[in-house]
């Protein structure tokens, strides 16, 4: 304010340059503020990009330096890359399908009929720490020799999913106008259809951007996939770990598994940005 | 969603009474409470990771808590690439944390890594980061406050979009000055959807395991083994899933109470 009050008491001019100069400092300081995000994706990729000697260059090279993109080629010969992208993908799928199919009615009625118990439901499974289900999973699916299948993944991971689908899911129903149901009921349709062939169709958004948020939350599981996934379902989260057990020095691949990882999440992040943080607050923060 | 939900918690609470090794032949035997007995009194090493799962909580949660308002209140107005700012600070909390931890271990190599280029450029350092049993819960807490510091700052910006304007006006007429709004006025208002923010922070730090397995597995000495490495290295190293069950349900406390305060603060607020 006195900042203000003192601008306005010069001449024009000067007021001009002090402007300019403070939108300059005030852009600086945003830069300022993005800068650690941002550094730490730019090293990533551009690890990923350098040949061995540069990556383990000391001082590091910032700017310049050769592009190569054998490190890439290299993630490919030496692992089965290609099946970790299935295995990856085929959990991540399946369990937001499973997810979809469980969430979609459990949203809609905590949405239109306050199930309050449910919603608490959902928020305890959401906060029990995933290492206490590992356990009984590890010991029953030991016992029923479903160890390193899809179907122990994709089950385990909708404790990831199912919550974060319900939660984006509840804020749109709840913005599907009531009395939209209350018509088609009075025009004889079954609690049922009103479900599937009103409410659905509204909150098809809601349902690309639940879906996308659970994809990108079961891709990115490390904990259940370490102990559940084995050499036939191993993701990529794990097989990368794995890889810095091996090869400690060699930056580059690593580097490049870890851009190839994180590509596909960022990439659909672009598309449901604005529903991450009601996703991933229990839609305290709708918007 | 039994056989998901239900079933392991009633599990982790009825194996937390008996003694078994999942990798010998034995049965698992009834010992009622003394894994409890021995988690709260004879072990040490437990009640390490309990106070350092705290603390390291604690740190990592104040840490974004002031680094996200700050954010928020230097982006809570309208300016040029506002919504580029925006998607951007989305990227740290959705980008794989395995990715993330590795791009880490990288960064804080004690002779190659840019971490320690960048802090002796500005004269402190060099430092060991994760190498060194003194500094890697501080090096852990750094890289879960980069990650986790735009959700405070969403969240935060999300509440000051929804400021009422009167405050604002009726002080400008009194007289206050930026700072002393800020205080006064902004931060108060803030305040419950804050602790809404912190609270969800808390109780997903206190879970914190992808960042530590993977960049120090609980190392060096045990320096950063909250209980989660604890628990994971007594169940799926040593197979110990009696002992292992009834830290579980310890945990499950711990993050319970943190929860219920939420819930708590959650319906006073809405």
């Amino acid at each position: 304010m006195v900042a203000s009050v003192a601008v306005a008491a010069l001449s024009p001019k000067k007021r001009r340059t002090t402007d300019v100069l403070r939108t300059t400092g005030y852009y600086a300081l945003v830069c300022l503020a993005m800068l650690p995000t941002l550094f730490v994706f730019y090293w990533m990729v551009t690890l990923s990009l350098k040949t061995q000697v540069e990556a383990a260059g000391y001082p590091p090279h910032f700017f310049r330096f050769a592009v190569t993109f054998k490190n890439y080629a290299e993630v490919f010969q030496k692992n089965p890359f290609i099946l970790y992208i299935w295995n990856s993908s085929v959990v991540a799928a399946g369990s937001t399908a499973l997810g979809l199919i469980v969430g979609l009615p459990a949203a809609f009625s905590i949405a239109r009929w306050r199930q309050q118990g449910l919603a608490l439901t959902v928020l305890v499974a959401r906060i029990i720490p995933g290492i206490s289900y590992l356990i009984p999973w590890y010991v029953l699916f030991r016992h029923l020799h479903l160890v390193d299948t899809y179907l122990a993944l994709i089950l385990t991971h909708l404790v990831v999913s199912l919550p974060l689908i319900i939660w984006v899911l509840i804020g749109f129903f709840e913005d599907v106008p009531e009395e939209l149901e209350h018509a088609a009921l009075i025009d004889g349709c079954s609690y049922y259809s009103a479900f599937w062939r009103i409410a659905l169709p509204l909150v098809r958004p809601g349902i690309v951007a639940a879906a996308i948020l659970s994809f990108i939350f079961s891709w990115n599981n490390f904990l259940f996939s370490v102990i559940l996934a084995g050499r036939h379902t191993r993701t990529l989260p794990i097989a990368v770990f794995n890889m810095i057990s091996y090869e400690e020095i060699s930056w580059g691949p690593l580097a490049a598994a870890a851009t190839m990882i994180t590509l596909p999440v960022i990439i659909l992040t672009l598309i449901v940005q604005r529903h991450i943080v009601s996703g991933l607050t229990f839609g305290a923060v709708k918007r | 969603m039994a056989l998901i939900i239900v079933y392991p918690v009633l599990y982790t609470g009825w194996m937390s009474l008996q003694e078994w090794y999942a990798s010998s032949v034995t049965l698992p035997k009834f010992i009622a409470l003394a894994n409890y007995q021995h988690l709260f009194i004879a072990d040490p090493r437990f009640r390490e990771a309990f106070f350092r799962t705290l603390y390291f909580a604690a740190l990592v949660v104040s840490g974004e808590a002031v680094l996200g308002v700050a954010m928020a209140l230097l982006f809570n107005r309208e300016f040029w690439g506002r919504g580029l700012v925006r998607t951007l600070s989305i990227l740290p909390m959705v980008a794989t944390p395995t990715a993330i931890a590795l791009i880490f271990v990288m960064m804080y190599h004690p002779t190659l890594g840019v971490m320690n280029y960048l802090v002796t450029r500005i004269g402190v350092g060099p430092l060991k980061w994760t190498y060194s049993s003194q500094t890697a819960l501080y090096a852990l807490a750094l890289v879960d406050v980069w990650e986790w510091t735009p959700l405070i700052m969403l969240i935060a910006l999300a509440g000051l979009a929804a400021l009422p304007r009167e405050p604002y006006e009726s002080a400008v007429i009194d007289g206050a000055t930026g700072l002393r709004i800020l205080w006064h006025i902004t931060l108060p208002l803030l305040r419950p959807i804050l602790i809404v923010a912190v609270l969800f922070r808390a109780i997903d730090a206190i879970k914190t395991f992808d960042i530590i397995f993977i960049m120090t597995q609980g190392g060096p000495s045990n320096a950063s083994e909250t209980i989660n490495l604890l628990l994971f290295n007594e169940a799926f190293a040593y197979f110990n899933i009696g002992y292992a069950s009834s830290m579980a349900v310890a945990l499950f406390a711990i993050v319970m109470g943190a929860s219920l305060i939420l819930m708590k603060v959650r319906r006073s607020e809405w």
